[in-house]
C-alpha cells in the first residue's frame, strides 16, 4: 500500500505504513528536516505543517489519511516573503526550534485574517509553544506584515 | 504491516466492524489516538478503520428540531458554523476552547465524545443542550440520549460493531439562556479542571421551567446535575437558596484530586459556577 | 543618579542589524542534532534505576530477546573513570552498584530500529534493593535522620556583615516569613541529544545540543580515558537551553560515546524523547527561605536575616555555585548595615538540580522582594516608597561590603518604572475597582533587583578564557571561541562586536562553529557572561589584529573593508601569522573573599525595576497578567532587538514560574507531570505584549560598557506578580506558583 500526496507542490508517493506519523514521513522519507519534533503528543506545534491549507500537528497525523492531500512544510514557504523578512527583523526567532511551526501558523493566520487583531494573533499561535521569545516579537512580526494590529 | 481501511461509505465501514469487530480500531481525527500510540507504542492497534472519509459522518445540517452534526465533523467547522454560533453558542464556545487551532482543525466532535475523557470539553455543552446520539450498526441504527452514553470511567454505551454517526441537538427553548465556562490550566491548549454548561429556561414570572447542566472534570465521566435540576424545576428565581444548591451540587459530583487540581477546588468552583449560571445566565463566556 | 546620564531606548528595531542565524532558522535549514545527516545510524536508549536510591543487585536480560543484535553497554565497558566530570566526581556515568535517585542510567542499548529498541528496553529488568526512607524535602534532609551524604549538606555558606543582633535592637518594625519556591523545568523545545561517531583513527567525535563544548570534552576525557587529541566535540544548532544544557550534555555525550565505541564504527544517536528529558535532566533548585527583616519607623532597613536552603538533589553537580549566587543576591539592591545570609545546598533523593536562568538568584530574590512588601505593609508605607528609601546609591556600601561606584542605577530604574506605568494613578484606579465589587480584583506589584553578570568573584580568573580571531586572505575574519549560540543571540552579538571593533561590515565577520578541535576554550556559555566577558576579549583581540596588520601588512588608518582585505592578503602572502589570541585579564579592582562573601562579587551589576499588573477572577481565582513593564539598565544594548527578546523571553519564563509551572513528584522522586500537557508553560493566549524599557548607563565591564542580560529577567516577575496578587486580594502569599487552588485556600481561610 502506498500513499500519494503533494508535498510543497510536488507529487510524492510514500511507502511507509499508513499508521506512520506524517512527521516521520516528512523528516525521514522526504528529508524535510525543517519540521521538528518537540513532544510527539500534539502540544508544542514544532511539527506543524499545513494540510490543505490548514494548520495541523504532523506528529498526530497518520499517513493513511493523507491520500491526495496538499501538504506545505516550512521548506515550501516562499523564501523571501514579507513574513520571512519580518521574522528576522523583529526578532521573532531565537533558538529557532519553534520557528518553522510558527511560520506555518503565521501563514495560516494571515491567510485567514489579512489584518488580524492582537487577540486573533494570540489565539492563532496558541497551539505553538515558544520558550524563548515570550511571543512579543512574534506578534510584532505578524503585525508588521499585516500593516499593524487591527485593534492596537 | 498494519492493516488500514479507509472506506468511502458507511455500510462498508459497518460491514467491516461487524465481521471483524475486535481488532479494528476506529480512528477519526486521531488527536487522541495518535497520542496514545506515541505514549504506549506496545498497545498500538494492528488494524485501523479510518472513518475520516465517510461522507455520512461529515458536516452539519439544520433540521426542523435542531441540528445534525456528523460525528466526524471537525471542531473547527463546528465553531465557525453560522447556525451553531447563532443558536447553540455554547457549542461554538466549547469547540473554540478545545485545545488550540491545530487541534481543532483535526479533532472531531464524535471523537471527543467517544474518547470518553471525563474532561472532554464539548461534553457539558452536549449534556446541557440535551443532545441525542445516532448510533449505527450494520443491522441498523439506534438513538441514545447523550446523558445515557457514559457508563463509567472511559466506558461508553457503544457496543462492538457500532459507530457513532451523528449528534442531534434540539433548538434550545425560547426563553432559555445558556452559560458556559471552562476553567483550565491555562488560557489555551488546556485540560479542564472544571467546566460547565447550563441551559436554564425561566418564564415571565421568574419561574424556572427547565434547567439542564453538564459538567466535566468533576466525576469519572462528564455528568449532568440531576439533583440541582430537580431542585430548580418550578422554583422562582428569587426563592433559590444558595446553600441548598451547593448541597445538591455536592450530591451530583464526585471530584478527585489529580495532577491538575484538587478535590476542594473542584468542589467549590463547581458550586460557584452553578450558582453563577443560575443567577447570571449570561451568554457563553469564553475563557481568555 | 540623575536620569539625564542614562540613555533610554525606544528605537530597538532600527538600531539592530539582522540576526546572523535568522534566515537559516526561518527557512528550516538550520540543523539541530536530530537533523544531522548520518548514514546507517544506530539509535540509543537508556535503562534507568527505578527506586529512589539503593543498590543495584542484578541486571536481568530477557532471554527471549536476541541481544547479539544490540549494542549493550554497562559500567564495565567504561574505559576511563566512571564519574561525570563536574565540581566533584560523585556522580557515576553508569550505575554499577550504589545509586541515589530514580532515573540513573544503568544500561545503554543501541539498535538501528527504534521500535526494536523500545521493546528491548522493556526486556532489561533491574533487581534493586531500594533505599527504604528516601528524602525529598529540604527540611527533612536537614533533620538528617537518614544521610545521603554526611549531614546531607553539600555546601554551607555564610554572608555575615555587621551584627544582626544590633540591627534587631535598632528596628522598630520586624517581619518574619517562610517562603517556598518549586523546581522549574527549562523546557527548551528541542529535547537534549547527542550523536557520536567512532572515527577510523580511533578518535571519537560527538555532536549535539549543548551550551559548553569544553565541559563536554573534559567529561569525555575523564570517562573515555582518552586524551583531548582523540576527542572532538562539536555543537549543533541548539534549540534552547536556559541553563538546562550546561551540565547534562556531558552525561549524554559520555553515553553516546560509550555506545559508539562498541558499535563497530556505526554512529550512535541518543536523542531523548520529551518525557525522558523531563524526568531525568536537571531543573531549577527548589528553595526554602526563612527571612526576617527589620526597619526603623522611617523605613530604613536595619537588618536582613535569611536562612536560604536549596534542594541540590542526589549529587552535588553545580549546586555550590547556584547557592553562592543565591546567597549574594538574597539581600537585594539595598543599603543595610546588618546582614546575615546563611545558605545551604542539601542532598535529597531527587535527580540533581542544575542550572536554569538566574541560577539561584530568582529563588532568594523572590523571598526578599515579597518580604519587602510585607514590611511596607507593616510600616503602612507604599512599597515603592520603602524601596526608594533603601535602594543603593553611589557611595553606599552594598550587601557584600563593597562601595557602590558610579555604575548604580537602582533609583533610575525605579523612577522610570513608576513613571512609565503611571504607578500611583493605577494604584488608585485598582483600589477603586476592587472596592466597587466587580467580578475581578486588580493589583499592581513591584520588584527591584540587581543581577551580577559573569562568574562570581574570582571565577573568571580561574577560567582564563581565550578568544582568537583569524584573518583570511579574502579579508574576512573568523571568530574562534567556544561560546555557543543557543537562541540568546550570541552569534549575532559577538559578530557585531568584532565587526565594530575591526571597522568592518558584519558580513565580513563570521563566528566559527563551536568545535573543540578548532576553537580555544573561552569558557562556558553561562552566567550572562558571553557578551560582556567574551565580547570584551573579542574587542581586545580585534585591537591586536589591527595592530598586527598595521605593523606587518601596511594597513592604513583609517581603513575600509577593501584596504583591510588588501592588508589581509599581504599578511597571508608573507605567511605572517593571521591568528591573534586574547586572554582574560582580571580587573585590578576585583577583590572578592570567597570564604566571607565580602568584596566585589561581580564585575558589573545590571539594575532593574519590574512592575506587574494583574487581575484575579473572584469566582475561580484564576490570575491573568494584565500588563508587565520591565525597566532595565544594562550598560549598553549591543543589539537592542536581541536584548528586548532576551528580556521578554525571560519575563515569560518568570510569569510561568509565578503562576503556572510546578514540577510535581511521584513517590519515587520522579517528575510526575512529565508531559507537556501537564507541565504548564504559558501559551500566546496567556501572554500579551510586555513593555521593555532599556536604560544604558554605559558603565558595564563589557564592550562599550555593556553588561550581561541573559539571566536577570528571570529574577523580577515572580515577586512582582505575587506582590500584585497580594495587593489585589489583600492576602499573604508565601509560595509559588500561585495557582487558583492556593488562592482559594487562602481566601476561604480568611473567611471570604
Ligand atoms: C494537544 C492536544 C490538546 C487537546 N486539548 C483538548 C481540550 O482542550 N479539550 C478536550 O476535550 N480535548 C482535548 N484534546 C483531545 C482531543 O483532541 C479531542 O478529544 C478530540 O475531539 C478527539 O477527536 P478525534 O477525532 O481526534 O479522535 P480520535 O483520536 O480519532 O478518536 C478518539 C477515540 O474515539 C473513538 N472514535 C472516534 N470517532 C468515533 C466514532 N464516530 N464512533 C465510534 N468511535 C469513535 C476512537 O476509536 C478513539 O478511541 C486535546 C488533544 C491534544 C493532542
Ligand atoms: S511534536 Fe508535534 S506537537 Fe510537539
Ligand atoms: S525561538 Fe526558541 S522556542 Fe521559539
Amino acid at each position: 500500500m502506498s500513499t500519494t500526496m503533494r508535498i510543497n507542490g510536488k507529487a510524492f508517493q510514500s511507502s511507509s505504513a499508513p499508521n506512520a506519523r506524517l512527521l516521520d514521513v516528512l523528516r525521514n522519507e522526504c528529508d524535510l528536516k525543517g519540521t521538528k519534533e518537540g513532544c510527539g503528543e500534539g502540544e508544542c506545534g514544532a511539527c506543524a505543517v499545513l494540510v490543505n491549507g490548514r494548520l495541523v500537528n504532523s506528529c498526530l497525523v497518520p499517513l493513511g489519511q493523507m491520500e491526495r492531500a496538499e501538504i506545505t512544510t516550512v521548506e515550501g514557504l516562499p523564501e523571501d516573503s514579507a513574513l520571512a523578512q519580518a521574522f528576522v527583523q523583529c526578532g521573532a526567532t531565537q533558538c529557532g526550534i519553534c520557528t518553522p511551526g510558527m511560520m506555518l501558523a503565521a501563514t495560516a493566520l494571515l491567510a485567514e485574517y489579512a489584518n488580524p487583531t492582537l487577540e486573533e494573533i494570540r489565539w492563532g499561535l496558541s497551539g505553538n509553544l515558544c520558550r524563548c521569545t515570550g511571543y512579543g516579537r512574534i506578534y510584532a512580526a505578524i503585525a508588521q506584515v499585516a500593516g499593524g494590529f487591527a485593534d492596537v | 504491516m498494519s492493516d488500514w481501511i479507509r472506506p468511502r461509505h458507511l455500510p462498508e465501514a459497518l460491514e467491516i466492524l461487524a465481521t471483524a469487530p475486535g481488532p479494528y480500531r476506529v480512528i477519526s481525527g486521531g488527536t487522541d489516538l495518535m497520542v496514545e500510540c506515541h505514549l504506549a507504542p506496545e498497545r498500538r492497534p494492528e488494524s485501523w478503520l479510518d472513518i475520516s472519509g465517510l461522507r455520512e459522518l461529515q458536516g452539519l445540517q439544520i433540521t426542523e428540531e435542531g441540528i445534525r452534526i456528523g460525528a466526524a465533523t471537525s471542531l473547527e467547522a463546528i465553531r465557525r458554523h453560522a447556525e451553531v454560533v447563532a443558536h447553540w453558542p455554547m457549542l461554538a464556545a466549547s469547540a473554540a476552547v478545545t485545545g488550540a487551532p491545530p487541534i481543532q482543525n483535526r479533532a472531531t466532535l464524535g471523537g471527543n465524545v467517544c474518547n470518553a475523557s471525563p474532561a472532554a470539553d464539548n461534553a457539558p455543552t452536549l449534556l446541557a443542550y440535551g443532545a441525542r446520539l445516532e448510533i449505527v450498526h450494520h443491522h441498523g441504527s439506534r438513538w441514545l440520549p447523550y446523558g445515557d452514553f457514559h457508563l463509567g470511567y472511559r466506558k461508553t454505551a457503544l457496543q462492538p460493531g457500532e459507530l457513532l454517526s451523528a449528534l442531534w441537538i434540539p433548538y434550545p427553548p425560547k426563553h432559555s439562556r445558556g452559560y458556559f465556562r471552562k476553567v483550565g490550566t491555562r488560557a489555551a491548549q488546556a485540560i479542564a479542571k472544571v467546566s460547565i454548561a447550563a441551559l436554564i429556561e425561566v418564564n415571565s414570572d421568574g419561574i424556572i421551567q427547565s434547567a439542564h447542566f453538564g459538567m466535566a472534570s468533576v466525576a469519572a465521566t462528564p455528568c449532568a446535575l440531576p439533583s440541582v435540576s430537580q431542585y430548580l424545576l418550578g422554583r422562582a428565581l428569587c426563592d433559590i437558596a444558595d446553600m441548598q444548591v451547593r448541597q445538591k451540587v455536592k450530591q451530583d459530583i464526585a471530584p478527585i484530586q489529580d495532577i491538575r487540581s484538587t478535590t476542594a477546588y473542584r468542589l467549590e468552583i463547581a458550586s460557584r459556577l452553578v450558582l453563577e449560571a443560575i443567577h447570571k445566565r449570561s451568554e457563553s463566556k469564553k475563557e481568555n | 543618579m540623575s536620569l539625564t546620564l542614562v540613555k533610554q531606548r525606544t528605537d530597538q528595531q532600527t538600531a539592530s542589524p539582522r540576526r546572523v542565524d535568522g534566515v537559516a532558522k526561518i527557512r528550516g535549514t538550520a540543523l539541530y542534532v536530530d537533523d544531522l545527516p548520518c548514514a546507517d545510524v544506530l539509535h540509543g536508549a537508556t535503562v534507568r534505576t527505578t527506586a529512589a536510591g539503593g543498590t543495584l543487585q542484578e541486571v536481568v536480560f530477557d532471554p527471549a530477546i536476541d541481544w547479539s543484535e544490540f549494542v549493550v553497554v554497562t559500567a564495565r565497558d567504561i574505559p576511563g573513570m566512571n564519574a561525570v566530570k563536574l565540581l566533584e566526581n560523585d556522580q557515576v556515568v553508569l550505575v554499577d552498584r550504589a545509586f541515589r535517585h530514580a532515573g540513573e542510567a544503568v544500561v545503554l542499548l543501541a539498535h538501528a530500529d527504534p521500535e526494536k529498541l523500545g521493546m528491548a528496553l522493556k526486556g532489561v529488568s533491574l533487581v534493586e534493593l531500594p533505599n527504604t526512607a528516601p528524602i525529598f524535602d529540604i527540611d527533612a534532609a536537614l533533620a538528617a535522620q537518614q544521610e545521603i551524604i554526611p549531614g546531607n549538606i553539600y555546601t554551607d555558606y555564610l554572608l555575615d556583615r555587621g551584627d544582626v543582633a544590633e540591627g534587631e535592637h535598632l528596628a522598630d518594625v520586624v517581619i518574619e516569613e517562610r517562603f517556598l519556591t518549586p523546581s522549574q523545568e527549562q523546557l527548551y523545545i528541542e529535547p537534549q541529544g547527542m550523536l557520536a561517531h567512532l572515527q577510523k583513527d580511533g578518535s571519537i567525535l560527538v555532536e549535539g545540543s549543548m551550551q559548553c563544548p569544553y565541559y563536554v570534552l573534559d567529561a569525555l576525557v575523564q570517562c573515555m580515558g582518552m586524551d583531548k587529541d582523540h576527542l572532538r566535540v562539536v555543537q549543533s544548532t541548539t534549540g534552547g537551553a536556559f541553563g538546562g544544557k550546561e551540565d547534562y550534555p556531558s552525561v549524554i555525550a559520555c553515553h553516546a560515546a560509550l555506545l559508539a565505541l562498541k558499535a563497530g564504527g556505526r554512529s550512535v544517536k541518543l536523542v531523548y524523547e520529551r518525557g525522558e528529558d523531563l524526568r531525568v535532566t536537571p531543573k531549577r533548585h527548589p528553595s526554602r527561605t526563612l527571612i526576617s527583616l527589620g526597619a526603623n519607623k522611617a523605613g530604613e532597613l536595619q537588618f536582613i536575616d535569611m536562612d536560604f536552603a536549596i534542594d541540590g538533589g542526589a549529587y552535588r553537580t553545580l549546586s555550590p555555585v547556584v547557592l553562592s549566587r543565591g546567597v549574594i543576591h538574597a539581600p537585594g539592591p539595598y543599603k543595610c548595615p546588618h546582614i546575615r545570609v546563611r545558605g545551604r545546598a542539601v542532598a535529597t533523593n531527587h535527580p540533581p538540580f542544575g542550572a536554569f536562568r538566574g541560577f539561584g538568584a530568582p529563588q532568594s530574590i523572590f523571598a526578599m522582594e515579597v518580604a519587602m512588601d510585607r514590611l511596607a505593609r507593616k510600616l503602612a508605607m507604599d512599597p515603592a516608597e520603602l524601596r526608594r528609601i533603601n535602594l543603593l546609591r553611589t557611595g553606599d556600601v552594598n550587601p557584600t561590603g563593597d562601595v557602590v561606584g558610579a555604575d548604580c542605577f537602582a533609583h533610575a530604574t525605579l523612577d522610570v518604572a513608576l513613571e512609565h506605568t503611571h504607578y500611583y494613578q493605577r494604584l488608585a484606579e485598582y483600589r477603586a475597582w476592587n472596592a466597587a465589587g466587580h467580578q475581578t480584583r486588580k493589583g499592581i506589584g513591584l520588584a527591584t533587583f540587581a543581577h551580577g553578570a559573569g562568574f562570581t568573584g574570582n571565577g573568571e580568573l580561574h577560567l582564563a578564557s581565550r578568544v582568537s580571531l583569524q584573518a583570511l586572505a579574502n579579508g574576512h575574519v573568523e571568530i574562534l571561541c567556544s561560546n555557543t549560540e543557543m537562541g540568546q543571540g550570541a552569534a549575532t552579538t559577538l559578530v557585531q562586536i568584532a565587526a565594530d571593533a575591526l571597522g568592518l561590515p558584519m558580513d565580513r565577520v563570521h563566528l566559527a562553529q563551536a568545535d573543540t578541535s578548532r576553537v580555544p576554550n573561552s569558557g562556558p556559555t553561562v552566567a550572562s557572561r558571553t557578551c560582556m566577558v567574551v565580547g570584551e576579549l573579542i574587542q581586545k583581540a580585534a585591537g591586536q589584529l589591527l595592530q598586527r596588520l598595521r605593523e606587518t601588512a601596511e594597513l592604513a588608518a583609517p581603513h575600509d573593508a577593501q584596504s583591510f582585505a588588501a592588508a589581509c592578503a599581504r599578511l597571508c602572502a608573507v605567511a605572517g601569522d593571521t591568528l591573534v589570541t586574547a586572554q582574560y585579564q582580571p580587573p585590578t579592582d576585583m577583590r572578592w573573599d570567597e570564604q566571607a562573601f565580602l568584596g566585589r562579587a561581580y564585575a558589573s551589576y545590571a539594575w532593574a525595576a519590574y512592575i506587574a499588573e494583574v487581575e484575579v477572577d473572584v469566582l475561580t481565582l484564576e490570575t491573568r497578567v494584565l500588563d508587565f513593564t520591565a525597566v532595565q539598565e544594562i550598560g549598553d544594548a549591543v543589539h537592542p532587538v536581541i536584548v528586548q527578546g532576551q528580556i521578554e523571553g525571560g519575563v515569560a519564563q518568570g510569569i510561568g514560574y509565578a503562576l503556572y509551572e510546578d514540577v510535581l513528584w511521584n513517590e519515587r522522586g520522579v517528575m510526575a507531570n512529565d508531559r507537556l500537557t501537564n507541565y504548564i508553560i504559558p501559551t500566546s493566549a496567556d501572554l500579551g505584549f510586555m513593555h521593555v524599557v532599556l536604560l544604558e548607563g554605559g558603565l558595564g565591564a563589557g564592550p562599550k560598557g555593556a553588561k550581561g542580560v541573559g539571566e536577570l529577567p528571570m529574577d523580577g516577575p515572580a515577586p512582582a506578580i505575587v506582590n500584585a496578587i497580594q495587593q489585589a486580594l489583600d492576602i499573604d502569599i508565601c509560595q509559588i506558583p500561585v495557582k487558583p487552588e492556593m488562592l482559594l485556600e487562602l481566601t476561604m481561610s480568611r473567611g471570604n
